[in-house]
């Protein structure tokens, strides 16, 4: 059974829809990434997994059960995580305290959860005690995905994480989602940094026009020479 | 010394417990506005309602105060605070959580809470009436007379039993509400239900749970302020609702939701108006004769006659907006 499964998901904001279709499936100990131009509806058909927009057509299941339009706090319960790709971070709170709303739900986990975090990120030891919104940009992304795997949850959905990163940070980021996943937390990823991403998928999912244009593992969609010629830059 | 005696009593006690009051009721504002983003205009008659139902268990228990040795109405103040609590709770569930529902814009809440505000006036003089009461009605207030320990004082700095359970009460409210804040994992929530509310809920924050936590402190404060406010005065059932702007300046001067800064900007509040209606020349009196001939001192030298008292927080209310319009913490601009 896939972890993660949408099938033939239509959904928008207000009316209007973006996704027109659009299927996914990862399994437990898999890297998805969702890549394809502006405007494909990648960043919605992860809000729309969780629970943020309104799915008017098909269905999302996790584990089998439905999902469908679950509210996020419901989600979170359920083992997902979200990373946002803006505004993903509690700007006033101190960075512990922003880890600490990761474990809202199980503050009985706080302590264990926080070294292994602080295990997996080390610069963010030192700066702990700081207010989050004064951390650079890389280091909010660590934040961010922290606050996320606080909760250990069984999938972590990721809105363009590498977004306005250095090539060094970009690589970094890549590295720990290898990493979080090697852990066995399913992964599913939406990224403009397309090649990057591929290369560590599993499976890959190209969007346009809110619909699947191609399907494959992450291997065979970098091979892939018509792949290559829309999406990837030739 | 006498002089000075008038300036501790008609200016540090009297912006004190202005101070106090401004500070309790401007934390339950900007804390609604820090979790709901909208300006809570009923917040006074929420104050006011919490005297009435003090005034109401007093009148119906009016002994109750005197096994502790305390008014009988700060005895009855937490059963006040808790149903003050639980109304602000159901004021907010009949009328404000169906317009959030419509996901409307801020001011239609706004608009909303001022037909709650009047609701609430009618309902208050349907039960209190319109005159003045005291919530003293088996005892007296005590009023303490503090003899300066200066040969030339010869009049006391006068201070009553009501004043100083409100500094007390405010301390306290101040002290909790830091550690609330800072230490509970609940008041973490709230900050970050205020900083980011769709990262709240992804958080599996139940922002549902915050919203109703808010009112309850704001309407505990309420209870609080109202009471010791009308213990100080009077019951009346416009009491309150006259310091409603007042309130609101005192939110935004100290920056709209940081609760420091509506502490702070409460006493800056309370403060100025007693520093603006005070007449200086009793200080300048003692100095007389050592002016020139020339220089005739007037017999009131208050920057604002007491008639126009509240002048003063809306003159701070537009320098703050004009200069500093964050407030004096950096609260959220409007």
């Amino acid at each position: 059974m896939a972890l993660l499964e949408a099938s033939d998901v239509h959904g928008g904001y207000g009316g209007m829809n973006i996704l027109n279709g659009v299927n996914i499936a990862i399994e437990a100990d898999q890297i998805g990434v969702i890549v394809g131009p502006n405007g494909a509806g990648k960043s919605t058909m992860l809000k729309a997994i969780f629970g943020l927009l309104e799915v008017n057509q098909g269905e999302i299941r996790l584990r089998g059960e439905p999902i469908t339009n679950l509210a996020p706090n419901k989600l979170v319960h359920k083992g997902m995580g979200f990373v946002p790709q803006e505004k993903n971070i509690f700007p006033s709170l101190s960075l512990q305290e922003n880890l600490e709303m990761g474990t809202y739900i199980r503050p009985n986990n706080f302590r264990r959860m926080l070294e292994q975090i602080y295990d997996f990120f080390p610069p963010l030891v030192e700066k702990r005690h700081q207010p989050a919104g004064e951390l650079s940009g890389g280091q909010r992304q660590m934040v961010a995905m922290g606050r996320a795997l606080m909760a250990e949850p069984s999938v972590l959905l990721l809105d363009e994480p590498t977004a306005g990163l250095s090539p060094m940070y970009m690589n970094e980021i890549f590295e720990r989602v290898k990493t979080i996943n090697a852990a066995g937390v399913g992964i599913l990823m939406v990224e403009q940094h397309a090649k990057q991403a591929l290369a560590i998928a599993h499976k890959g999912f190209v969007l346009a026009a809110g619909q699947n244009r191609f399907t494959d593992t992450g291997e065979a969609l970098l091979n892939d020479p018509d792949v290559a010629k829309s999406f990837l830059g030739g | 010394m006498n002089e000075l005696v008038f300036f501790l009593n008609n200016v540090v006690v009297s912006g004190a417990v202005a101070g106090s009051i401004y500070a309790m009721g401007a934390i339950g504002v900007t804390l609604v506005f820090s979790i709901m983003r909208f300006a809570h205009f009923a917040h006074a008659d929420m104050m006011t309602l919490g005297a009435l139902l003090v005034l109401a268990l007093t009148t119906l228990f009016p002994e109750a105060g005197l096994a502790i040795g305390l008014p009988t109405a700060i005895v009855m103040l937490p059963v006040a605070m808790v149903i003050t609590a639980i109304a602000a709770v159901g004021i907010d569930r009949v009328f404000y959580r169906p317009l959030r529902a419509h996901k409307v814009k801020p001011i239609v809440i706004v608009i909303g809470s001022l037909g709650v505000t009047l609701m609430l006036q009618g309902l208050i003089r349907l039960f209190a009436g319109t005159s003045a009461q005291s919530l003293y009605i088996a005892e007296r207030k005590a009023i303490f007379r503090l003899e300066m320990p200066f040969e030339l004082a010869s009049r006391p700095v006068i201070i009553t039993e009501p004043q100083v359970i409100l500094f007390v009460l405010t301390l306290v409210a101040v002290v909790g509400l830091h550690l609330f804040l800072s230490r509970s994992r609940l008041g973490k929530a709230m900050r970050a239900m205020s900083d980011n509310p769709d990262l709240a809920r992804a958080s599996g924050i139940n922002t549902d749970t915050i919203v109703a936590v808010t009112w309850i402190i704001a309407g505990g404060l309420a209870a609080v302020a109202g009471t010791l406010l009308s213990l100080d005065v009077a019951f009346k059932p416009d009491l309150s609702f006259f310091l409603l702007l007042p309130i609101f300046a005192a939110a935004i001067v100290g920056g709209v939701g940081h609760p420091y800064g509506a502490i702070a900007g409460g006493f800056v509040i309370g403060f100025a108006e007693t520093l603006a209606v005070f007449n200086w020349s009793v200080l300048l009196r003692p100095l007389r004769d050592s002016f020139p001939t020339w220089l005739e001192l007037p017999n009131n030298l208050a920057l604002v006659g007491t008639e126009y008292k509240i002048v003063v927080p809306f003159f701070i209310l537009v320098a703050i907006l004009v200069w500093r319009p964050t407030g004096i913490f950096k609260g959220k601009v409007i």
